[in-house]
This record gives structure tokens, sequence and C-alpha cells, in this order.
């Protein structure tokens, strides 16, 4: 493991059932930085996401966080040694109010951000807070689903797809969310199939393909490996 | 004394009063099966059992200890809802990934043995348990007469029941419940111990149906075989209500205590079924219950 990594993940193996979901992932993630994982519909970015976070039916292998093995632990226990998880589907409760999803996530360090910070950086949600939580619109939605994690001082982000199925202006939105959370020092791991979003955030890149990491480059590589990237993402 | 209907008021209220009564009862237990569904997705087979273990719990604190009923209607749902955290850590842990049909059969099968035990040691003849001496006597209201203990019971069952819906609509603690409800995985995954919410949820679940039981043991005999009388009808007001809504569990309880006295009233013979037609009827019209959000 290379000093300084804030996530080190290193020989992931994931099986749902009798399939072998992740072959040996490893990749890490340093203090501060963005980072995304690309590749497509089914390579396992996903299911390494879920992994780290402790919520697959059966893993092996190594995720350190801090210099501390995750691996073995509750998935309670890793949210509270300070990862916060965004999912997919954004997991809003429909049998919450805006202001319950919004307060959901208890703190398990000092040093998140306040309420008036994230109504700052999500003005929308601040009007709708005794709305149903699912009666928001998608992007609203994925506003919530990120702004309620940023409250409870975990500095690592795990956010899945928060793009997926919205309107370019929400989208732009949410890239600028993604850079103002770097320059207050969050660490981002991202997933996206969108790697023109992820090109406006992103430090680096790994890119996965069958529950393997088959590429690595960053951010200035990007242009000379543009061709390359539309072979692995078939775009 | 006056005439409704061209019945004696003393007569119809005083079936109204039983049905709040009984009504009571189903509510404060079908909000502990309603509670209990919702977060474990398990049919709890054996409440009508720990119901019945409350009410012999209030008869051996006050034959062996002499702790009295006030002691009782504390410490029975202690004592029981211990016993509901110890079943739920030893047994219906195991099957929570199973079909519902699991959890069913081994509820009911845990009920069978508590019953089959308590009746090899007290007989089925039942106990009585003495009405507190506080709460004996009653009031002239002029149109009926009300018992003291029975208004307890009203009250008391209504400040239960709607302390447990404040607590689960109103609070941070029942926002967590809801949403472990929807999405144990994430609320999790949030940093939020589920399973010893799990745990806990069962064991006061399995708490509020002691209770339930302390409050019937001065109106109704100490029985083994008090809680399966009385189950099935909560089962029938539980998919009237609603699986899993906590409101409409309450609201469901104590309508249809009245309505099944109300029926003893005015048609007296179908006032053993009444409530079974109601859920046969809301069954047809609208399957997930009066108060169900989802099937």
């Amino acid at each position: 493991m290379a000093e300084g990594a804030l996530l080190a993940v290193s020989n992931l193996q994931v099986w749902y059932g009798e399939s072998h979901i992740l072959h040996g992932v490893a990749f890490e993630v340093r203090a501060g930085e963005v980072v995304t994982l690309l590749g497509r519909n089914g390579a396992g970015k996903t299911t390494t996401l879920k992994a780290i976070m402790g919520i697959v039916a059966r893993r092996s292998g190594s995720v350190r966080f801090e210099n501390r093995e995750l691996i073995g632990r509750a998935s309670n226990e890793i949210a509270r040694a300070g990862i916060a998880f965004c999912p997919e589907e954004r997991g809003i409760f429909a049998s919450l109010d805006v202001e319950e999803n919004l307060l959901l996530p208890p703190q398990v360090r000092p040093g998140g951000l306040t309420l008036p910070a994230i109504y700052e950086l999500f003005p929308n949600i601040k009007e709708r807070l005794t709305s149903q939580g699912t009666k928001l619109s998608g992007g609203e939605q994925q506003m919530l689903a990120i702004g309620r994690i940023l409250r409870t001082g975990a500095r690592l982000l795990l956010l899945d797809e928060p793009t997926e199925g919205l309107a370019p202006v929400i989208i732009q939105q949410i890239g600028k969310t993604i850079r103002t959370l770097k320059e207050r020092g969050f660490t981002i791991l991202l997933v996206e199939q969108n790697f023109r979003f992820a090109a406006t955030v992103a430090d680096r890149y790994y890119v996965m393909e069958h529950g393997r990491v088959i590429d690595r480059f960053s951010n200035s590589d990007l242009d000379a490996n543009i061709g390359k990237l539309h072979e692995y993402l078939g775009v | 004394m006056f005439e409704i209907f061209g019945i004696p008021s003393q007569a119809l209220f005083g079936q109204l009063l039983i049905g709040l009564i009984n009504g009571s009862f189903y509510a404060l237990l079908s909000l502990g099966l309603a509670v209990i569904f919702g977060m474990l997705n398990i049919i709890n087979f054996s409440h009508g059992a720990q119901y019945m273990m409350g009410a012999f719990a209030a008869y051996l604190l006050l034959a062996h200890t002499g702790l009295n009923y006030w002691f009782a209607l504390v410490l029975a749902p202690l004592v029981v809802g211990a016993f509901g955290i110890a079943v739920e850590r030893l047994l219906l842990r195991w099957i929570y990934r199973l079909d519902h049909l699991y959890g069913l059969l081994l509820t009911f099968g845990l009920a069978l043995i508590i019953e089959g035990v308590t009746r090899n040691y007290y007989g089925s003849a039942g106990l009585p348990y003495a009405m507190p001496e506080a709460l004996r006597g009653g009031q002239n209201l002029g149109f009926m007469f009300l018992p003291n203990y029975r208004a307890w019971v009203i009250v008391a069952s209504l400040t239960v029941c709607l302390a447990t819906w404040f607590v689960i609509e109103r609070t941070r603690l029942g926002a967590y419940l809801r949403a472990a409800t929807e999405n144990p995985t994430l609320v999790n995954a949030f940093g939020i111990n589920v399973p010893m919410m799990i745990t806990l949820t069962y064991g006061f679940g399995v708490a509020l149906a002691a209770f339930a039981g302390v409050m019937a043991a001065p109106i109704y005999n100490v029985s083994p075989q008090m809680g399966s009388e009385l189950i099935i009808v909560v089962f029938a007001v539980v998919v009237i209500g609603g699986m899993g809504s906590i409101l409409g569990a309450i609201l469901t309880g104590f309508g249809l205590g009245v309505i099944e006295g109300l029926t003893k009233v005015f048609f007296p013979e179908a006032s053993n079924t009444v409530i079974f037609v109601i859920m046969a009827i809301v069954l047809l019209v609208r399957p997930a219950g009066l108060f169900g959000r989802r099937v």
C-alpha cells in the first residue's frame, strides 16, 4: 500500500450466492482527491462501493481506511469509521419528510457541514423541508441524498452515479457541488458511466471491466487516452 | 333511564363501554403486531401467548412476592419484553431472509409451547386476580354506571397507544424506525445499528402485549388460553386496519371494539362474527387494509 492513501483497496473479491462478481479489485484514493470508477454496466463499479460499505453478502481481500482494516466490519461500524454512501437509487425514504431524511444519518465525527451550509449548497431543499421525501423531483432527491451525508462528519464520500437520469442543468449543479466539496476537503470516490461529466470533476480515473480494474490514468492524461476510453466504455 | 332506538340507555351505553374495553385490548395488541411486522416482517403469532404471559407475570408477582398491580404494570412488560428479546436473538434472527410463512410457523409453535407449559403447571380453569384497591367501585353518570377500572383501562390503553404513535411518527428515534422499515440496509450503512433496533423493537412489541395482559388480569380470568381466544380477533383487526400501519392499528382496534359492542345490542346473534364479516368485505374491497400503504 502506498503511503498517504486515505482508502486503499486490494484484492477485493465479492460473491453473490454462487456468482463471483469482483475478482481482486485494487485501487487507492488519497485524501482530498476526487477519484472516478468508470466502466460499462455490470463491470462491478456499484458492487465495489457496496463492498467498501460492507453491504454485500460475502467479500474478502482488504479495504483499508485511514490505515484501519474494514473488511470484516459490519456496515454500521464502517459508516462510523467515517465513510458515507450515496446509493445509485438515492435511497430517499417515502415515510420520512425532507427534513427527517436530511437529519437521518447520525453524526459520526465532528466537522460535518452545518445545516445552513447544506442549504446554501442546495437552496431547493430548504424550501421543501416538510414535503414527503419521495415527492421531490429526481434532481432534488439527488441533492437531498448528497446533502444528508455531508452533515455526518464523514470525510470520504462514495457517490454512485449521482447524475443518472438528470437534466443537464441539474448535472451541472451537481458537478459544481462536487468541486465545492473537494475545495472543502472532502475526499470523493465517484462511480460514473458519464465520463464527460466525470472529466469536469475528477482528478484520476480507474477503469473497471468484468469485476477487475483494467486501467488507470489521471485527468491530465485524459485526452491522450480518449480513444482507449471510448473502446472500454463502448461509446 | 331513557331509550334510544327502542333500546334502554343502560344497555346501549353498557355495551358501548364493553366495546371500548375490548377495543382497548384490540388496539394495544394490534399495535404491537403492526410495530413488529413493520420492522421484522414477521407475523408474530405468539403475541397472544405473550399477552397471557403478562397476565401470569402479574399473578405470580402478587402470589409470590406480594408486588401489587401497579408494580406488575411496570415489571411484567419488562420481564416478558426481555423474554421477547431472547426469542429474537436466539430464534427469529435466523429466519428473516426466509418467506413470511417460516416466521408465522415459528411464532405459532412458540405460542403452543408457552400455552402448553403454562397449562401443565396452572391448569386451564383460570386464576382470579384481584382488582387494585384504588380502582374499585364506579361512577353513576346518570345514563349509565361506569366502573372505575374499566375507565382506567380505556384511558391507559389510549395513552400508551398515542404515546407509541407519537414516538414513531414524530421523533428522531421514530424516523430511524420508519426508515429502517423501508430500507434497513441503507440505514445500517448510515451508521445506525439496525440489528439492535430490530431486537429492541420486538422486545417493545412483546412488552406492549404483556402490558395489555396485566390490564386484562383483573377483568378476565388469568388462564393459559386467554391469549389464543383473543388473538384470532386481533389478527382480523390487523387485517382490516392494514399490516404495518400504526395509526391504522389503533383506530381499527377501538373502532371494531365499538362496532362489536353495538352489534351485541342491535343484533346479538351476529356479535361474534361481525368482525370477520367486516374483514371479508375489507379484503374484497381493499386488500391492503383500510390504512395499509402496500400489500
